[in-house]
């Protein structure tokens, strides 16, 4: 055990108790089975209280906002896991990309596929030139946490602001169809909803098989595990350091955009997503790109089946509150090792 | 006089103008001295500081307008409410990691926002919530009659809050200059720059966070009710995270761990944000409001590339590790 996490002793003894009950113990080495049990078991009441059909129903409108989240938490993540930075404007790539998609789709009149496309690759261009401006200067320098921070912060604040500069508050939508209706087995989903699951789900596939089996996946996670280890067993670091980016900004800028066609496109858009986004990759464990994607899907589905349960303009607060809990009980996150928290 | 870009400079030369960016820049010096204590003399990146002065302010209008409480005994009721809040979120998280803590802040003053926004019985919602400044009124009065009988013959309305808010700030920032020259003070410090080092010499350091945090509550809920008397109405976009980041950029621009700096640096901000409104640019006020925000953020990037420690910061005294 760590230094760091000797616990001091102002209400140690109750914690320590608690922490021994048989099913807390149990919990504690099997977090995956244990939030899938608590998850299952919030689902069973759920069914029921408001039949199978419901619950289906808000499930599916969570997997269209999950992949959402989970495709800006991979991002988040692993510029987090590789280059230690918390990435307050992570928020604005998703603003970014969806403004890219509306001037394609709406202002140039182009294809939602091409402006799809389009998004990705501005965003992607814009981690990179930032990371090329910035974040590279600044860890040549050995930049400290708060100055990461708050220049995170500043750029949030730039990029958001030039982003209203140009295009004004006003609220925006994409060119889809958001009033056509697909119906299989008595369940009811939006046209544009069930594209942003298929398209949100097969990339996030994708990008969990490129993790996890190719080259470039490998020492991503090698980077993230320990960055100078992978440095001085040979990995060219600088080079996946722009491929991090280019990955954290091209899902982001789809994020962006599929956000923006189930909803709108607003300055604010990204911002306010950023917590939420956060709160999944905190869920997942911070830096694990796996724990992300799962994290992302589950907030999603938690929120959504959260509106059976309380009134939708509350369902906001359970993102943040899911993040408040998971950081008291299990700062790590569920699928997380507990390092120095 | 009208120079070609439409620039007018009577503004600035008007009373009124220096009257109301005083108040609002006295406001978000007791806004940002908590957060100088925490980041800059204590090493805790808290960035929840619009929530604090959310429930400082929330808590008293709400207890006056809905329940009637007197003015004067809602202050120091919201102000345990504050600290309240301030402990239950610091009590588990400050055992976390700094980045941590920092994300854990920005979401509880997220729930409180949204809450205010969303609970409208108790807060009035978007709408808002009026009729709580009565009995300062009473007081702003009395004070403006004694500024006339000094042979003033017509103090602007404001001038009272203005008197009252920079007192209160000069207090504040002397105690606190006090209070961390003293044996506590040190402490702080050394939590700041070794927290392990300070627990093996027998400190409880989370005590010790605890309390930088509450005070900086504390403040915060000042600045919250400063905020409600210059404004005479509670909004929740008047607590959305951009204010405790305005307050990281007053923070920067004075200095880390200079509680004088926090003065300058709040008078700066703030007549750039008010007088940037009246620079009369051929754009729309969104693309005005844009701009203004624009300049936060790249004083935020530049200073931290170039001089994070600030203008009148210590660069000895900043945390650059991590």
């Amino acid at each position: 055990m760590e230094a760091r996490s000797v616990p001091s002793a102002a209400n140690l003894p109750l914690r320590e108790r608690l922490r021994e009950l048989p099913a807390l113990r149990w919990a504690r080495f099997h977090p995956e089975s244990a939030a899938a049990g608590v998850i299952g078991l919030l689902v069973l009441i759920l069914i029921i209280a408001h039949g199978v059909h419901e619950v289906a129903q808000t499930g599916l409108n969570g997997l269209s906002l999950g992949s959402v989240y989970a495709l800006g938490a991979v991002g988040l993540t692993l510029v987090y896991g590789i280059l230690k930075l918390v990435n307050f404007a992570h928020g604005e790539f998703l603003t970014f990309g969806a403004y890219m998609a509306f001037l394609v789709t709406v202002t140039w009149g182009a294809p939602l596929v091409l402006g799809i496309v389009f998004a990705i690759a501005a965003t992607a261009v814009l981690g990179i030139a930032f990371e090329r401006i910035m974040w590279g200067q600044m860890r040549a320098r050995n930049a400290g946490l708060l100055q990461l921070l708050l220049m995170a912060i500043g750029l949030a604040f730039l990029i958001q602001n030039t982003i209203q500069f140009i295009w004004g508050t006003e609220i925006r939508r994409l060119d889809v169809n958001v009033t056509d209706t697909v119906e299989f087995l008595g369940l009811r989903i939006g046209r544009t909803d069930l594209i942003v699951i298929v398209v949100g789900f097969a990339t996030l596939l994708s990008i969990g098989l490129m993790l996890k089996y190719t080259l470039l996946g490998k020492r991503m996670r090698a980077l993230s595990d320990n960055f100078d280890l992978a440095e001085t067993a040979g990995i060219d670091t600088s080079r996946i350091v722009l491929y991090t980016w280019v990955f954290a900004g091209g899902l982001a800028g789809l994020a962006g955009v599929l956000a923006g066609a189930v909803t709108s496109v607003k300055p604010q858009m990204g911002f306010e997503l950023l917590l939420p986004i956060f709160a999944a990759v905190i869920l997942g464990g911070i830096g694990d790109a796996f724990g992300a994607l799962a994290g992302g899907i589950v907030l999603g589905l938690v929120i959504e089946w959260s509106t059976l349960v309380i009134e939708p303009r509350w369902k906001i607060m359970v993102g943040f509150a899911v993040l408040i809990l998971v950081l008291f009980v299990r700062p790590q996150g569920i699928f997380g090792k507990a390092k120095a928290i | 006089m009208t120079l070609p870009l439409g620039v007018t400079f009577e503004s600035f030369t008007d009373f009124g103008f220096w009257t109301s960016v005083g108040i609002l820049a006295g406001t978000y010096t007791l806004f940002t001295l908590g957060l100088q204590l925490n980041v800059g003399f204590t090493g805790i990146v808290n960035f929840g500081q619009a929530g604090f002065m959310a429930i400082g302010a929330y808590t008293m209008g709400i207890l006056v307008v809905k329940y009637d409480w007197s003015f004067w005994l809602a202050l120091p009721a919201a102000v345990l409410v504050a600290i309240a809040f301030g402990l239950l979120i610091g009590l588990p998280s400050l055992r976390l990691r700094a980045d941590y803590f920092a994300i854990a802040t920005i979401a509880a003053a997220e729930i409180v926002r949204i809450t205010a926004q969303n609970a409208r019985e108790l807060t009035g919602g978007n709408q808002g919530l009026f009729g709580f400044e009565g009995e300062w009124d009473n007081v702003s009065d009395s004070i403006e009659s004694g500024l006339q009988s000094l042979g003033w013959s017509d103090p602007e309305t404001l001038f009272p809050l203005f008197l009252v808010v920079w007192a209160t700030a000069l207090i504040a920032t002397a105690l606190l200059h006090f209070g961390t020259s003293s044996p506590w003070g040190r402490v702080l410090r050394a939590v700041r720059e070794d927290e392990d080092a300070a627990r093996a010499l027998g400190k409880n350091t989370l005590v010790y966070k605890l309390q930088s945090l509450a005070i900086s509550a504390t403040l915060g809920a000042l600045a919250g009710f400063f905020l409600a008397l210059n404004l005479n109405y509670l909004n929740p976009e008047e607590f959305e995270p951009l204010f405790t980041f305005i307050g990281y950029a007053v923070l920067v621009l004075g200095g880390l761990a200079n509680y004088w700096g926090v003065a300058f640096g709040a008078v700066i901000m703030w007549t750039i944000l008010e007088g940037t409104r009246f620079v009369d640019l051929p754009i729309s006020a969104e693309r005005e409001a844009a701009v203004r925000f624009m300049i936060v953020g790249l004083v935020l990037i530049l200073l931290m590339a170039f001089r994070p420690q600030g203008v009148f910061g210590k660069k000895e005294e900043m945390v650059l590790g991590d």
